[in-house]
């Protein structure tokens, strides 16, 4: 298990609030049993409805332009990964080379699959998000700083103060952030309170 | 000092707290399903863990199972493939299954509560967001990624920071023609979609004290479409009577003593809450989405809105979702012409649900171009549904009657919308491709709503066909 206390690297904007699981991983891909892969179909529907639009002048899907191929921050706006509780969604933005994700605010089930993937979700203002978002579109290779021990996303001069919740803060920065090995050191605290349960003992 | 239920069922699973802060909560029923447990099992056995609790871990076959054709090996490879994982993953850790020859085969969230495994007071997990549903029988239950899967099947816990409690009482009683479906639709489209993170909520006031369990459970069943990961009601004599002789219910004297156990558990009278909201029953109408998130709601007799008349922070997902539905600010949304109607889902296929649907489409033929389908949600909903003869009331107004699966609520196996098709839906997400067609539109409506719009062959309001 690693520290984890800074991402650094150029970011992906992706604008829109209450984007969905669906969207990210569509569920015709959650059909396998393993998640190898699925960061080729990141955003498939979307890519393509996008893609088709940039055909015709528009912009392409920013998981299309090569421009942002090599991001590891993705900017996203409110409700990001709300839905479904599909961990192949945050697998497949990890798998594709997000190690973390900077936005207005996460649904609660993709905050915590991702904290068990080692994937920081922090959150900064809506007008920090938009400057942020601005910044990478009109300069792709700008790079973008996330520090969570300055707790600040830093890119050029400007910084901006972030949030993370204190649980989560605590697990990247102590390398604790897959949870499992936590959870089985003690095993008696675990059968006490199983035993002290009248449904388990059976009434 | 009076407490609430979360603050009961809380304290009373606390293993311990974590250096992090958080709680490690022991989960007292795991449910597991084909589609997010096989990588969970893998890793497992990559560190060598065995499974700490099988016998407080149940699974079941929903997502990608067909409903069409059953007989094994499936037609459809991967579903075999994804069945016989799970079949053997239980095999080889000892977690009994109800699959496909059991007779109790059916939407985890369906067989969880039909077979007495869901009870007042547990904490429940799954790898499935609609694990709310549990929470009718006054449970804590969480849905949970295939990383927290592997975190309970390992432990028998989970990491887990405090919730808030947001009590919605919704008051008076509901019209005729109104449902459960419509209640929680009105509470998404009132609270927002995002107005639940960081809640549990749980439901009251005289509406939802006069519902069934089968109502309760739709109406937190879409707890997590208002952003709230957990929603529950406090257990009462309804509870009590739907548990008592369930195969997994206590029986007998320990019944007696459940039930005092599970009385206890409710929240006290003067619980202190987070928040707190009053919505009127009578003031609630059928309703139905027209975007692309459960939020985007209306009731049957209004007009679609244009961007002007949503707050500056809904205006751009308002129009990506009309551009999106092709649907047009100012028009109503009744005669909106539908394609395919599906009854089915966690949320509404239940007996209840398809004896309501029947109700409306007894005698009468769904329209020459649509498409209509019934998945009952478990095997034991089919059968009570056949020995009622609702099957033959379906099938001779035009729907095919199927086995027991999620179906078209997420498409994952053969039964979905085919390009731009309009369907009346009595499940729970309406997003952008969430039926199988990337174009595919979704309107979200009680089962009554849906039988009638099979019908008319459009959006039309259920209280001109009762």
């Amino acid at each position: 298990m690693s520290v984890i206390d800074r991402v650094s690297g150029t970011a992906l904007p992706l604008r829109g609030d209450s984007i969905d699981t669906d969207r990210i991983m569509p569920a015709r891909f959650l059909r396998a049993i393993t998640f190898s892969g699925l960061e080729a179909h990141l955003f498939e529907d979307d890519r393509h409805e996008a893609d088709a639009r940039a055909s015709a002048g528009g912009r392409p899907h920013p998981f299309s332009d090569p421009a942002y191929a090599s991001a590891t921050v993705l900017l996203v706006n409110a409700n990001f990964g709300c839905g479904s509780s599909r961990e192949h969604a945050p697998q497949a933005l990890h798998r594709r080379g997000i190690r973390a994700v900077v936005g207005e605010s996460f649904s609660e089930i993709f905050f915590s699959n991702s904290v068990a993937l080692g994937l920081p979700c922090v959150t900064v203002s809506r007008d920090a998000v938009g400057a942020l978002m601005t910044l990478v579109e009109q300069n792709p290779s700008a790079s973008v700083d996330v520090s969570l021990t300055e707790m600040r996303v830093t890119t050029g001069g400007t910084g901006y103060p972030l949030t993370l919740a204190g649980s989560a803060r605590e697990s990247f920065l102590t390398g604790h952030w897959d949870a499992t090995g936590l959870l089985l050191r003690e095993p008696d605290a675990i059968a006490r309170v199983a035993n002290a349960l009248p449904y388990v003992t059976g009434f | 000092m009076p407490q609430t239920l979360l603050q009961k069922v809380w304290r009373a699973h606390t293993v311990r707290t974590l250096p992090n802060g958080q709680t490690q909560l022991f989960i007292g029923l795991h449910l597991v399903h084909e589609v997010t447990s096989p990588q969970a099992f893998d890793m497992l056995r990559a560190r060598g863990w065995g499974v700490r609790r099988p016998d407080r871990t149940f699974a079941t076959v929903d997502h990608i199972v067909p409903t069409k054709d059953q007989r094994r090996p499936f037609l459809d490879v991967m579903a075999e493939d994804m069945m016989s994982a799970l079949e053997r993953n239980c095999r080889d850790y000892g977690i009994p299954m109800a699959d496909l020859s059991s007779g109790r085969q059916g939407i985890v969230h369906v067989i969880g509560p039909e077979l007495g495994l869901t009870q007042p007071g547990m904490t429940i997990a799954c790898g499935d967001s609609h694990t709310s549903t549990h929470g009718a029988f006054g449970a804590i239950a969480f849905g949970i990624g295939t990383s927290q899967v592997r975190d309970v099947l390992a432990s028998q816990s989970l990491a887990m920071s405090p919730l808030k409690v947001r009590r919605i009482s919704v008051a008076g009683t509901l019209g005729r023609g109104v449902y459960a479906k419509d209640v929680i639709l009105d509470i998404i489209r009132r609270l927002g979609v995002q107005g639940g993170v960081g809640f549990a909520y749980e439901y009251g006031g005289a509406v939802v004290e006069r519902m069934t369990q089968d109502e309760r459970m739709t109406i937190c069943n879409m707890s997590i479409e208002g952003g709230a990961r957990a929603g529950y009601v406090n257990p009462d004599e309804t509870t009590f009577r739907y548990l008592e002789g369930r195969p997994f219910s206590p029986r007998g004297d320990a019944f007696e003593r459940a039930v005092r156990w599970w009385a206890s558990m409710a929240s006290d009278p003067g619980a202190a809450y987070d928040d707190e909201v009053t919505l009127d029953g009578a003031a609630i109408r059928p309703t139905v989405t027209f975007g692309i998130n459960p939020g985007q709601a209306l009731a049957v007799d209004e007009r679609i809105p244009s961007p002007a008349d949503v707050p500056s922070t809904e205006r751009s997902l308002l129009a990506e979702a009309l551009d999106f539905m092709g649907l047009a600010s100012g028009a109503p949304i009744a005669g909106t012409p539908v394609d395919v109607a599906f009854i089915g889902s966690c949320t509404n296929a239940r007996l209840s649900d398809l004896r309501e649907a029947a109700r409306i489409v007894s005698g009468r033929h769904v329209a020459p171009r649509v498409r209509a389908l019934v998945v009952p949600g478990s095997q034991a909903v089919r059968q009570a549904a056949e020995r009622e003869g609702l099957d033959r009331l379906f099938r001779e107004a035009g729907f095919e009657w199927r086995g027991a699966g999620c179906s078209m609520c997420l498409a994952m196996n053969t039964d979905r919308l085919d390009g731009r098709e309009v369907c009346a839906s009595s499940s729970n997400r309406n997003f952008k491709g969430r039926q199988g067609s990337p174009t595919g539109r979704t309107l979200l409506m009680s089962p009554a709503m849906v039988a009638a719009a099979a019908i008319a062959g459009e959006v039309v309001d259920v209280r001109t066909m009762l």
